[in-house]
């Protein structure tokens, strides 16, 4: 099975589709993109995520060709682009607006681009019939923009920047307009479009959850650097310092002071009158070196008693509790002030609920449930 | 049907009196009998008919109406240009300047405009004619023309010009066929703006026309001065109910538009 897996990234040998070669942009005296780096391979979902301002827009008005590079380049297929207008691109864009055209019905919109290839009339029908087969769009070739719903236009812009196949799709912020219900929905379709047809995808988004959702790689950035590119999985379960950590998720984070206790074990000293954490990390760390603990709050476990083989357990009582249906959030604050976020799962009716505030409980994690982070 | 306070009764009756007593004097006065215009002597559609046989104000009635055309379309290619550069040239050097100096012509007194325009015709030894008479309105109503114009680009979604672009349309196959079909009721409204202050434009025309060439507003005014006869009456009268006409059409024409696009939005919202 693990020969099917699709991650062109770990291969040394494959090409990847999309280079930025050390691109810096500037916009007079603000740094938008800074020195970055980074290659994206064919048929990836690969996802831009970070706060706004972080620079992931500019990233992709560079990849579209409505900005260039103040300094390095950005290569299609091993091709310099930077001087390639957007009309000339094989990279199509997908709008936060859509950006339909007003004055045109949905079949002509989907048409707009192969038009202007002098495709010929009957391929071009063809095509667009195709593009309206895959987002189910045939009953509404003949609206106009502003007579179909959200839901609906959200696809024809799809539709329109699909049909003329770009080896490169660009979304910005698709799914923002939506509401969440039908957002969520729209996440598994796009997956499915791309799936079908083949097509590199490069989303640009600040919602976590769906760049999780719909990504095979995700990169945070923060101000115009990549913070991380890898897996959901590895994003979310070894962060490579606190900002990812504090970006993706939930996260309760102690800063503390290591001490190697054997290979690949530390322990860590982090308040007064609180016993010492124990924490296992690939990477090093010199005794008395400040770290943060980055522990998720689904990992930490919420009892009454001390658990026996407990390895990390502190005491507490539950300051508040944040019920949200299926999980219940406690927030339990230690003796020092500190509080820490336990997560559990809702398996039983809230009126049999274990505890409820001011109750004294204990929280207890493994040695490999948290991540250990320089900085 | 709320019945009006007395009060508001006399403000409606007192503006709309003021606004149209005396065009209502005149179109009564262009069906008199008399030759007289402060008398009357009953009813008569006869100065219409001296209006058809009159080739002078025939004539000028064509050459404003050849002006009009002319000029206000001269005047919409220039003024959605410079309206187009304005808005999204970004922040060339000297912008604030040029847009400060399209809109200055707005304020400037029409006598100077005229007078300016004149000395520029003796100057480069034109004839003065339709031709510079096209000029001159050409000059001062581009500068409306491209008021309205950028009010409509300034409210224009860049991202439609950027999809065009995207999907492989060159500038200005962008411009041709995504700009220019949605803001086409601005440009069809600034071309008509100019074409009715063409129209009725007398200070300007008055220095840059020639013995060949007299627009419709000269020939009244000059008319008038040698005394009112009801044919000015009656000329008045068609271009009141030309302009009416025009306007109410073109009102009916922009709310049925208006009704149509609300109901297919509101049948678009039940499919959901």
């Amino acid at each position: 099975m693990n020969s099917t897996v699709f991650a062109p990234w770990d291969d040394p040998q494959a090409k990847p589709l999309i280079q930025f070669k050390n691109v810096t942009k500037r916009f007079g005296g603000f740094t938008a993109i800074d020195n970055l780096s980074l290659d994206i391979f064919e048929r990836e979902f690969f996802a831009l995520l970070g706060p706004s301002g972080c620079g992931k827009t500019t990233m992709m008005r560079m990849l579209a060709g409505f900005e260039k590079p103040t300094e390095g380049h950005i290569l299609l297929s091993g091709q310099d682009i930077d001087p390639v207008p957007p009309n000339k691109r094989a990279v199509n864009m997908m709008f936060q607006s859509y950006a339909l055209f007003p004055h045109l019905n949905v079949w002509d919109n989907i048409a707009f681009g192969l038009r202007r290839d002098n495709m010929p009339k009957h391929d071009l029908e063809d095509r667009v019939e195709e593009m309206l087969r895959l987002t189910r769009l045939e009953k509404f070739a003949r609206r106009k923009p502003h007579q179909i719903s959200g839901g609906q236009r959200q696809r024809v812009a799809l539709a329109r920047s699909l049909a003329k196949a770009p080896k490169l799709l660009l979304l910005d912020e698709p799914l923002g307009a939506l509401d969440k219900k039908l957002r969520q929905d729209t996440q598994f379709e796009l997956m499915d479009i791309q799936e079908k047809t083949g097509t590199t995808f490069v989303i640009v988004t600040h919602d976590q959850e769906e760049a999780m959702t719909v990504a095979s790689r995700v990169a945070v950035m923060d101000q115009g650097k990549l913070m991380q590119v890898a897996t959901p999985d590895r994003i979310y379960e070894n962060p490579n310092s606190v900002y990812v950590a504090d970006f993706i998720g939930d996260v309760n984070i102690i800063q503390g002071r290591a001490t190697s206790t054997g290979a690949d074990t530390y322990r860590i000293d982090w308040a007064e009158g609180q016993p010492p954490l124990t924490a296992t990390s690939a990477s090093r760390f010199a005794d008395g070196q400040t770290c943060h603990l980055a522990i998720r709050p689904e990992k930490v476990t919420i009892s009454a008693e001390r658990p026996a083989d407990a390895v990390n357990a502190v005491q507490g009582k539950v300051h508040d509790i944040a019920y949200l249906g299926n999980l219940s959030t406690y927030y339990v604050e230690l003796s020092n002030g500190i509080i820490i976020k336990a997560q559990t799962a809702n398996t039983r009716r809230i009126s049999r609920r274990s505890f409820t505030w001011e109750d004294p409980v204990w929280l207890s994690w493994t040695a490999t449930a948290a991540v250990l982070l320089a900085d | 049907m709320n019945r009006l306070s007395w009060f508001n009764t006399v403000s409606l009756t007192l503006g709309f009196a003021f606004l149209y007593i005396p065009m209502v004097i005149l179109i009564i006065f262009s069906f008199n009998e008399s030759k007289l215009v402060t008398v009357w002597a009953g009813f008569s559609t006869k100065w219409y008919g001296e209006l058809m046989q009159n080739q002078a104000f025939l004539d000028a009635a064509w050459v404003t109406l050849r002006v009009a055309v002319f000029s206000s379309t001269l005047a919409t290619i220039l003024g959605t240009m410079a309206a187009y550069v304005m808005v999204r040239g970004g922040r060339f050097f000297g912008r604030t300047l040029f847009s400060g100096m399209i809109y200055a012509p707005l304020v400037m007194p029409e006598v100077i405009t005229g007078l300016s325009l004149l000395l520029l015709f003796i100057g480069i030894g034109l004839d003065r004619g339709i031709l510079t008479i096209v000029l001159a309105h050409t000059t001062f109503s581009m500068c409306y023309v491209s008021v309205v114009v950028s009010s409509r680009l300034v409210t224009f979604d860049r991202s439609l010009e950027e999809a065009a672009l995207d999907l492989g349309c060159s500038p200005a196959q962008a411009f041709r066929l995504v700009t220019l079909p949605i803001i086409a009721p601005a440009v069809i409204s600034g071309w008509l703006l100019a074409f009715t202050l063409s129209l009725d434009d007398l200070v300007i025309a008055s220095f840059t026309s020639g013995p060949s060439a007299t627009t419709l507003p000269i020939k009244i005014f000059s008319a008038v001065r040698l005394g009112v006869s009801p044919e000015i009456n009656a000329l008045s009268t068609i271009m009141i109910a030309v302009v009416t006409v025009g306007v109410i059409s073109a009102s009916l024409v922009s709310k049925r538009a208006m009704v149509r696009q609300r109901q297919e939005e509101q049948a678009a919202a039940r499919t959901e």
